[in-house]
């Protein structure tokens, strides 16, 4: 088991904002071509505001931190502001990442801007 | 905190007859088995009956074992060393998927330096097929080096039929019997083994104490040069110590083995039992019946395996997985890819190993835990999500 900071291991142990939104806004979904894991975002949207986020995790201790940490960020951002926010800035709000475990921190906001892609993408094909 | 081991054959403690008979070696018997006066004396005793030891565990010959500093090394000596020493008579080795890295890396490095390397696959339940053994050797084959048990999922091959084929052909067989030995009988005479790999600390030893045993008439190439000790096969001061510590694991192991192998095989199985009652969507590893007696390798499917080893740790229960994410290298087992698992379910799965310290009144408490683990990892699961949407289709194989 690799060292995990404190700040990961909290999250591991609480993970917040676990579960997938049936009536989502968007949905994100990405595999680790890596270790071969996998997150899924559902996000709901209101006045261009990240209302809610939910997601669900198949991965290591690092990868389910990576996707708590993100709802948490996410939630109450404009949509703009979700899409700046970066797997390096997900690695330092988690008191970083052993070496190994970074490719680990690529999926959370990868799956996090790919939900709000996907809502762009619909809203776009209403108007 | 409660503290229970399952994970004994990445480490177990020394049996406190083994240390006690270790200790005046250190200090009190401190001399050069090699000096010609007084202190070589009681060592080079000691080095002696250590060795007898150790081929009483394998029915060999004393002056066939050969003290090296871990399993590892002695595969290296016995595939490296045999390679070098027949490389005129011919350059083809065959082994098998499943060995340990020690086994297969070496495999690698001959295969670049000039020898064909044939890696025999295996069924579901981790078996070398001896059919498939007896085509694969040709008139080049110099060795087959198949280990005795896999020390990951349990499965004990079976070397009987596989050293038969081979001894048919005349071709020399090496084992990798460091998860076997002291947990399944091996004899060299009986099985018609040339070369057998063991190591100390899988039966309670301490760790660097090692040996490979070799037949008479094998002949191989030290991988280190110097003096003569160790029949010139492997040079240094021995280490008396440590080689006293085997000898005396080999014989502790030897005597008990019949008593401890059914007590833990029915603990094992008792654990077994308990889990796939208490956790739903567990998958064996490994054959059910011929595998090792204190071995039981499970993938708990719909999640990852560090994830469970980490919430297993915090409630005590201390388990390794062969899931890629807790690999150094991010790769899931070799062994689990070569039965032929799904990789989710390779991602899943868990090695639960038994030791002196397991007992049957925790059995409860660890098919409670990783029950609720394996829930709270499944809630958070998109590939437990998917199954509750679209039904059985994706249900373990069982
Ligand atoms: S998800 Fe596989 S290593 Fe982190």
């Amino acid at each position: 088991m690799p060292q995990y900071s404190d700040k990961v291991m909290e999250h591991f142990t609480n993970p917040r904002n676990i579960g997938e939104i049936s009536e989502a806004d968007g949905t994100g979904e990405v595999g680790n071509p890596v270790c071969g894991d996998m997150m899924k975002f559902t996000i709901t949207v209101k006045d261009n505001r990240i209302e809610d986020v939910k997601y669900l995790t198949f991965g290591c201790g690092a990868a389910i931190a990576v996707s708590s940490m993100v709802s948490e960020m996410a939630k109450g951002k404009t949509l703009e502001e979700a899409l700046q926010i970066t797997n390096k800035q997900v690695a330092e709000e988690l008191g970083g990442l052993p070496g190994n475990k970074m490719h680990c921190s690529n999926l959370g906001a990868d799956a996090l801007h790919k939900a709000i892609e996907d809502y762009m993408a619909k809203e776009k094909a209403q108007s | 905190m409660k503290k229970i081991n399952l994970d004994y054959t990445a480490a177990a403690p020394l049996d406190s007859r083994v240390v006690d008979k270790m200790i005046p070696y250190f200090s009190e018997h401190y001399g050069n088995p090699s000096s010609g006066h007084l202190l070589g004396e009681e060592p080079r005793r000691a080095l002696v009956q250590a060795r007898e030891e150790v081929a009483r565990l394998v029915g060999g010959d004393p002056s066939g074992v050969i003290f090296t500093a871990s399993a590892s090394e002695s595969n290296n000596l016995a595939i490296k060393g045999l390679a070098a020493a027949a490389r005129k008579k011919g350059t083809h080795i065959i082994s098998s998927a499943v060995e340990h890295f020690s086994v297969l890396n070496v495999l690698k490095t001959l295969g670049k330096e000039g020898f064909r390397v044939t890696l025999l696959p295996v069924d579901s339940d981790g078996f070398v097929s001896p059919e498939a053994l007896r085509e694969a050797i040709t008139d080049e084959t110099i060795l087959v080096s198949i280990q005795a048990a896999n020390p990951e999922i349990g499965t004990i091959q079976p070397l009987k039929e596989l050293v038969a084929v081979a001894r048919e052909k005349g071709v020399p067989f090496h084992s990798d019997a460091a998860a076997a030995a002291g947990w399944i009988p091996i004899d060299v005479e009986e099985l018609g083994l040339d070369l057998v790999s063991l190591a100390a600390d899988q039966f309670y030893g301490p760790k660097g104490a090692a040996a490979l045993y070799i037949r008479k008439g094998i002949r191989l190439r030290p991988l280190i040069e110097g003096g003569i000790q160790e029949r010139g096969l492997r040079a240094g001061t021995e280490n008396v110590p440590l080689a006293v510590g085997m000898g005396e694991a080999a014989k502790i192991a030897r005597e008990t083995m019949k008593e401890r192998t059914v007590e833990t095989a029915a603990l094992r199985d008792k654990l077994k039992e308990a889990l796939f009652e208490g956790v739903p969507y567990l998958h064996l590893n490994g054959h059910p019946e011929q595998r090792l007696p204190h071995n039981l390798n499970v993938s708990v499917q719909f999640v990852e395996g560090e994830a469970l080893l980490m919430r297993l740790n915090m409630a005590g229960i201390l388990v390794s997985s062969g899931s890629s994410c807790t690999s150094q290298a991010l790769k899931s087992s070799h062994v689990l890819n070569a039965i032929g698992l799904p990789p989710e379910l390779a991602q899943g799965s868990l090695l639960l190993t038994l030791g002196p310290g397991s007992k049957h009144e925790d059995i409860p408490y660890v098919v409670e835990q990783l029950k609720q683990v394996a829930e709270l990892l499944r809630s958070m699961s998109p590939l437990y999500h998917q199954y509750l949407k679209e039904g059985n289709r994706n249900a373990p194989v069982q």
